[in-house]
């Protein structure tokens, strides 16, 4: 029996991407990174700034994500994140500046708790691609 | 009659308007076709957006505690109207038929003795309202500089909405929007975002067991402020495609009809040449019997 099912990431754009022959994932998920086998239970979950792994036939890819909800049923996962950049051909300047704009929302007084959470844990993923 | 010198000013008049008509077409023809791809790739995200709500929304048990965003307030006393129109005129029918169709709305609403608050969205919606609501316009936005259609400015609008809602300034939430048919008809939609209108929930009613990381509320809560940028963004895209589309039929009329102008015009001017030089031969003939 084969092991690969299939993905797909949308973005409010357009379908980022789309593949058959998927073994793996492995997604930032809220509450620790979750990797994903075939027949895994269907679940639905958000995603917190980090990489998504993507294992399949054809090699590793990684991407980086600002937020997301995954769902995964019947050995399909869709990933729909608002923000979604392939590590390969990333442009530095582009997550040094996504960086600043996150530095600068942690300073400020009035955010809660939850969201400062969410904003460490992108200043530091993107400090670790950088 | 009019002189021949003027039915030429005017002929030649209409000539380049009819260029200017022609060109905006075009313009417009091929924006359109971009629009419409972009309008096509953004259903999925949308789609499944919905899917997702759908189950984690039959996943909940208990009624009584769910997210405000999906429940509502309990109350219906206040109504946010989003009017969603284009920056730019030119287009038709196309802002009309929105305002039209949210001035229905409205009257409906101060019928019923409820508040009316609105958001406008694009220049010419606010152009055409703020003459009978100007009172009741509490936020005016534009995208004016953004060349396409981002999310970025739905994210905009979304999270006005949402903090709105949280402070308790509104109970029921709907916006207006064109939705692109194809390039002639273009059907305007009034579509309620808070609270959640799900119709299709009881037919859809799936028996798939989710795990859900974390609970089914605290994803809910995160998911629905994300659902409703989503469908600004939405009918964002579908307003900017039927926007395009209107254009291009009203300017493809607009040539049409200077054609058929220049065309009267011209018969017109021949017929008035024809006459002076007819009266001038006549006067010719007459002056030479008369010797």
């Amino acid at each position: 029996m084969s092991e690969e099912y299939s993905v797909e990431i949308v973005n409010p754009e357009k379908s980022f991407l789309s593949k058959d022959d998927v073994t793996e994932v492995v997604v930032p998920a809220f509450e620790g990174e979750i990797g994903i086998l075939k027949d895994h239970i269907s679940i639905i979950s958000f995603l917190k700034p980090g990489i998504i792994k993507i294992f399949s036939k054809s090699g590793e890819e990684s991407f980086y994500v600002n937020d997301g909800i995954i769902e995964f049923k019947n050995n399909n996962l869709s990933i729909l994140t608002s923000l979604i950049l392939n590590l390969k051909d990333i442009d530095k300047e582009k997550i040094s500046e996504i960086q600043k704009s996150a530095e600068e929302e942690l300073n400020k007084s009035e955010i809660s708790d939850q969201e400062k959470y969410l904003l460490d844990q992108k200043v530091e993923v993107l400090k670790s691609i950088n | 009659m009019a002189s021949l010198d003027d039915l030429k000013k005017r002929i030649s008049s209409v000539k380049s308007t009819q260029k200017i008509t022609k060109a905006m077409k075009m313009v417009a023809a091929a924006k359109l076709r971009r629009a419409q791809e972009s309008a096509e790739k953004g259903r999925p995200y949308s789609d499944k957006m919905n899917n997702i709500i759908l189950n984690l929304s039959n996943g909940i048990s208990d009624i009584e505690n769910a997210p405000k965003l999906l429940s509502g307030t309990g109350e219906n006393k206040v109504h946010l109207c989003v009017v969603m129109t284009s920056d730019r005129g030119l287009c038709g029918g196309f802002n009309t038929n929105i305002i039209k169709k949210a001035k229905l709305y409205f009257q409906k609403i101060l019928d019923e003795g409820k508040t009316l608050k609105i958001i406008t969205v694009g220049t010419k919606g606010y152009d055409q309202l703020k003459r009978a609501y100007s009172e009741y316009i509490i936020e005016r936005m534009s995208f004016k500089d953004s060349k396409n259609v981002n999310y970025f400015d739905a994210d905009k609008v979304g999270k006005i909405i949402i903090d709105k809602f949280e402070k308790k300034e509104f109970d029921v939430c709907a916006i207006f929007y064109n939705q692109f048919k194809n390039v002639i008809t273009q059907i305007p939609q009034e579509q309620q975002i808070i609270p959640l209108n799900n119709s299709e929930k009881e037919e859809n009613s799936s028996e798939d067991n989710y795990e859900f990381e974390p609970e089914e509320d605290e994803i809910l809560a995160n998911l629905l402020p994300k659902n409703i940028s989503t469908q600004i963004f939405k009918a964002m895209l579908e307003n900017s495609a039927s926007e395009q589309g209107s254009r291009m039929s009203a300017m493809d009329n607009a040539t049409r009809n200077a054609g058929e102008m220049v065309d009267k015009l011209t018969i017109e001017y021949n017929r008035s040449r024809q006459a002076a030089i007819t009266k001038e031969l006549i006067e010719i003939i007459s002056g030479a019997e008369s010797l």
